[in-house]
């Protein structure tokens, strides 16, 4: 199907110049950006994952409350709803959630909660409330929503402790998805020096690195995270120990991405364009960076993009068996495994939220990943050959 | 004229990333019975489009978005193959059957873990209700045809330990084992040097002669049409621009895109005189607009504006002597 | 061999290269002449595209010398560093076959072409800008070609644009890899003209590979015939074609398709002739 979906060839000179559309203009880049927003799923999920950095980035001010705020009033709560219409049909331009009407249930002496209705908590946005410091640079009671003084609003429910979810949620995410992130940096690092090593010198360093990769892809990840997770200082802090974790996560996460690195570099080499480069004196560091990295450079941002699930996971999982992350760092891990507990499936099942979250991202970043993917490449059914 | 096929007034679009591709516009010809009709074109002109078409092989992005193909339209059972639906049994029975098809990579077309014998019996087996020892025995004898010696061993041999002639020996094998009314060849020589294109050149149209079939023939070079073809095509940029005898359209060209292909023929230019190219030969003529295809008193079809169709046809070597190189390619 | 002379651009001599044991190039040798164009022909396997690769030091030969009459005197190329050998590629480029696979998609007309300038240290930035648009205008493309990537071109154009990055250093020796076999015929003769046009304005010497023997009898004086990685022919070109003296050559030249629906197709049978 090449030569069909070739754009026929302007051969008759001027006579037939009119024969080539407009995609003549396009840069790769846009040709790239061209085919991703074609990619809808993907699309979608770039724009959902760009939301959920930024509220993130900005828990404090999204959040009513910190994480360690208690409410003695809502233990166990379940999750609020948002009213506009009162018990009595009443409309409302403002949004409001009704205060918890608590009783415990005799026979069980488990706390039960209900709405009162009687009583209205309007939400204010953009209102003052609890202070908190943004980004450790100025003190501010700004929070995107609140409600008055003396209510309260749990929007995911609260934790055994009183603790609002909704802005526990939030604080976790922070963490967990800048854990990806941060991992990521570090894998592309590891990838690319130790993938490009093996694939532009070959020999014994491609082979050194290829057996660290067989190596390290052979070993069961999840017992190793643990060993070595286990060797962190208790003494740390916990910002050395998020730091800690990171680098463990991507001391085994590099390996794929430096396989797609060698491979890449590899077939590279072999290009008529990089043997252009070379037979026009081009230096092998000048060869590297001008024709062989932008050549590759989207697919490694894809590789990189499907890696960071792997992060999240891997965070998630370690702070789950409760040796990742501890209190009072509050990961989405951390809180699944104050979750851990299987009465809470059945008692307080909106304690499980984070872990909607973690499938939420990951499944957006694999979708981002594939979209990524399919549209690094411009040249692949572009219409060119 | 017992026409096998009668193509008329197809039309292909390709969806680009940037807006609709016309692939086919107006394609209309006949493919007489038992001749070899060769099209000619360069890359872009849709001429394996063209052939895709006839098998419904075009696949999305593309569509067929008008036209018809009628097969065997004088004889008994005749069908519009555009109009099939893709669950008729009659695409199947046409696919391989009634029409094959041989491919410019013979490595493509042939399976890498079978062997050799069992891919020819298995194209046996899929159109015909015969015995699985009676297909390999066919198959050894169609082998044995094409020019594979020593087929007791060779027929347990894989593709890949053939040469490259040696597989497309094979392909041409299998594409006739059933017997075709139809065999369509797309550009079947072009990945085989030049001591192997004569060899396969020779075997197809020794078998043509032997079997009587029709050969579509797809080609963009002019030397092995002249030596093939029947009766000539030539397309460009999605349309047909001369239809004709193999000595009307290679000996006195009309349209002067054709006179131009030939002009730009290296080894017919003489020596140390730059070679004529299309914009040379074309002129500021314009042969991108289309012109409906006349029928002249020879029986040949042009696409020329009117005025155009008076002149000289016998002025078989166009003038060469313009500088050639006037306009970007 | 005869010692180099001085209107000889490039020598060689018993140049071998083998892959994994298995010869490629056998013990080949030849001189080029400045200014002539010389035609190396054969089939797929033959060894003509792995032999020019040596000579561009693109791949290392393992025997043989490789002289070439650089602005500075005699040199021998097979044995010189990566390093040494980059002044020299000022003097030496390559033309390729693949117009698509040739270009680096992510760099506009003007990277492309400006980069073996940067990389030699040639003129200021307007001056290169200058030497770029004066290469668009020998290779007969528009000016607003510059700022546009390799894929907005068609095949022909591209050639184009690897045909000025190959002589925008102004080199003497010009290796045409199969310049114009992946090209339409059309689009070939355009090119083919080009070339030589080109040789007449600037004095180039081009080592022609091609297997389209139509090809290289239309744009060479001299011509090798290579099989199996030796040379089985060589001489003038016209010579070679009217009388061919060894069997390879002959078969080859049978095999041609004439496009004169009158002259047959008859070619010689390889074991007749003992190949």
């Amino acid at each position: 199907m090449s030569e069909a979906a070739t754009v026929p060839e302007a051969v008759a000179g001027s006579a037939a110049a009119a024969a080539s559309p407009v995609e003549v203009t396009l840069s790769p880049r846009q040709l790239m950006w061209l085919r991703f927003r074609r990619h809808r799923l993907a699309y979608g999920s770039g724009v959902f994952l760009l939301a959920l950095y930024v509220i993130v980035a900005f828990c404090e001010f999204a959040s009513p409350y910190g994480t360690t705020t208690r409410n003695d009033n809502a233990i166990n709560a379940p999750p609020m709803g948002i009213h506009f219409f009162d018990a009595e049909g009443e409309f409302h331009w403002r949004p409001f959630v009704y205060a918890y009407h608590m009783q415990v249930n005799p026979d069980t002496w488990m706390r039960e909660y209900a709405d009162d209705t009687g009583q209205r908590f309007p939400i204010r946005f953009f209102a003052r409330g609890e202070e908190y410091e943004m980004w450790n640079l100025f003190k501010t009671d700004i929070h995107l929503f609140t409600v008055d003084e003396g209510g309260y609003i749990h929007l995911f429910g609260t934790d055994p402790l009183g603790r609002d979810m909704f802005s526990r949620v939030l604080y976790g995410g922070r963490v967990s998805l800048s854990i990806g992130l941060i991992g990521v940096v570090l894998t592309i690092v590891l990838g690319i020096l130790l993938g490009g090593l093996a694939g532009y010198l070959g020999g014994i360093a491609d082979r050194a690195v290829n057996k660290i990769i067989e190596v390290l892809q052979c070993l069961p990840t999840l017992p190793l995270w643990m060993a070595l997770s286990a060797a962190l200082p208790v003494h740390w802090s916990p910002l050395l120990i998020y730091f800690g974790i990171t680098i463990i996560l991507s001391l085994f996460g590099w390996t794929a991405l430096a396989r797609q690195v060698r491979g890449r570099f590899l077939a590279l080499r072999e290009e008529d364009f990089v043997m252009a480069a070379r037979l026009m004196g081009a230096d092998t560091p000048r060869v590297i960076r001008k024709h062989m990295l932008p050549s590759f450079a989207s697919h490694i941002i894809a590789t990189a993009t499907l890696a960071v699930p792997g992060m999240i996971l891997g965070e998630t999982a370690l702070s789950f068996l409760g040796i990742g992350l501890r209190p009072p760092v509050v990961s989405w891990g951390v809180l699944l495994f104050q979750a851990q507990n299987p009465l809470v499936i059945e008692m307080t099942p909106w304690q499980m939220l984070p872990g909607l979250f973690v499938v939420l991202a990951v499944m957006a970043f694999n979708l981002l990943g594939d979209g990524l993917r399919d549209a690094a490449d411009p040249y692949s059914t572009g219409g060119l050959k | 004229m017992d026409s096998v096929l009668k193509i008329s007034d197809l039309a292909v679009d390709f969806k680009t990333d940037t807006g609709l591709a016309r692939a086919l516009v107006n394609v209309g010809f006949d493919v007489p019975r038992g001749k070899v009709t060769a099209i000619v074109g360069e890359s872009g002109s849709g001429k394996s489009v063209t052939a895709n078409c006839i098998m419904r092989l075009i696949q999305p992005p593309g569509r067929i978005v008008g036209g018809t193909i009628h097969f065997r339209p004088e004889r008994t059972d005749p069908f519009e193959i555009v109009s099939l639906t893709k669950k008729d049994p009659r695409l199947q029975e046409l696919r391989g059957g009634l029409i094959s098809m041989v491919f410019q990579e013979p490595m493509t077309a042939l399976s890498p873990v079978y062997t050799v014998g069992n891919q020819v019996a298995e194209a046996i087996l899929c159109h015909r209700k015969v015995g699985r020892q009676q297909a390999l025995h066919e198959a050894a004898e169609m082998l044995d045809r094409v020019g594979i010696g020593d087929i007791d061993r060779r027929i347990k041999m894989y593709p890949f330990e053939f040469s490259g002639g040696m597989r497309q020996r094979v392909v041409i094998a299998m594409a006739l084992v059933c017997h075709p009314e139809v065999l369509i060849c797309d550009e079947p020589t072009t990945a085989l040097d030049v001591t192997i294109q004569a060899e396969i050149l020779t075997l197809i149209k020794d078998l043509q002669s032997d079997l009587k079939n029709s050969v579509l023939f797809i080609t963009h070079d002019l030397g092995v049409v002249a030596q093939l073809a029947d009766q000539v095509v030539v397309m460009y940029q999605g349309r047909v621009l001369e239809i004709g005898t193999v000595r009307q359209v290679l000996k006195t060209p009309m349209h002067p895109y054709t006179k131009g292909l030939l002009a730009a023929i290296p080894g017919l230019a003489p020596k140390g005189e730059p070679l004529a190219t299309i914009a040379s030969v074309v002129g500021n003529l314009d042969i991108t607009t289309p012109h409906p295809l006349t029928t002249l008193a020879d029986g040949r079809q042009v696409s020329l504006p009117p005025g155009k169709l008076s002149n000289d046809a016998s002025d078989g070597r166009p003038a060469t002597k313009q500088a050639s190189t006037g306009a970007a390619s | 061999m005869s010692p180099p002379t001085e209107d000889m651009l490039l020598q060689v001599e018993g140049l071998s290269k083998y892959f994994d044991g298995v010869a490629a190039v056998q013990d080949v040798s030849f001189d080029v002449r400045r200014s002539e164009t010389l035609g190396i022909v054969g089939e797929s396997g033959s060894g003509k595209t792995t032999l020019a690769r040596c000579i561009l030091r693109a791949i290392d030969p393992q025997e043989g010398v490789v002289r070439f009459n650089s602005s500075t005197g005699w040199v021998e190329l097979q044995h010189m560093s990566a390093k040494a050998l980059i002044p020299l590629r000022r003097e030496m480029q390559m033309i390729f076959q693949d117009p698509f696979a040739s270009l680096n998609p992510r760099m506009t007309v003007r990277e492309i072409l400006e980069e073996p300038l940067i990389i030699h240290k040639v003129g200021n930035r307007a001056e290169r800008l200058d030497a770029v648009v004066d290469m668009l205008n020998h290779v007969q493309l528009e000016q607003d070609s510059l700022t546009r990537y390799p894929h907005a071109f068609s095949g022909g154009q591209r050639q184009r644009i690897g045909i000025a990055r190959a002589l925008i250093l102004h080199p003497n020796l010009v290796v045409c890899d199969e310049s114009v076999s992946a090209l339409d015929v059309s689009v070939q003769a355009q090119i083919i003209n080009l070339l030589e046009d080109l040789q007449n304005q600037l004095g180039l010497t081009y080592l022609f590979v091609a297997h389209d023997l139509s090809v290289v009898q239309h744009i060479c004086n001299r011509v090798l015939v290579m099989h199996q990685g030796r040379v089985v022919e060589s001489g003038a070109v016209d010579d070679i074609f009217a009388n061919p003296q060894q069997n390879y050559t002959k078969l080859l030249l049978s095999a041609i398709p004439s496009p004169d629906p009158d002259v047959p197709l008859r070619p010689l049978d390889r074991h007749e002739l003992g190949l």
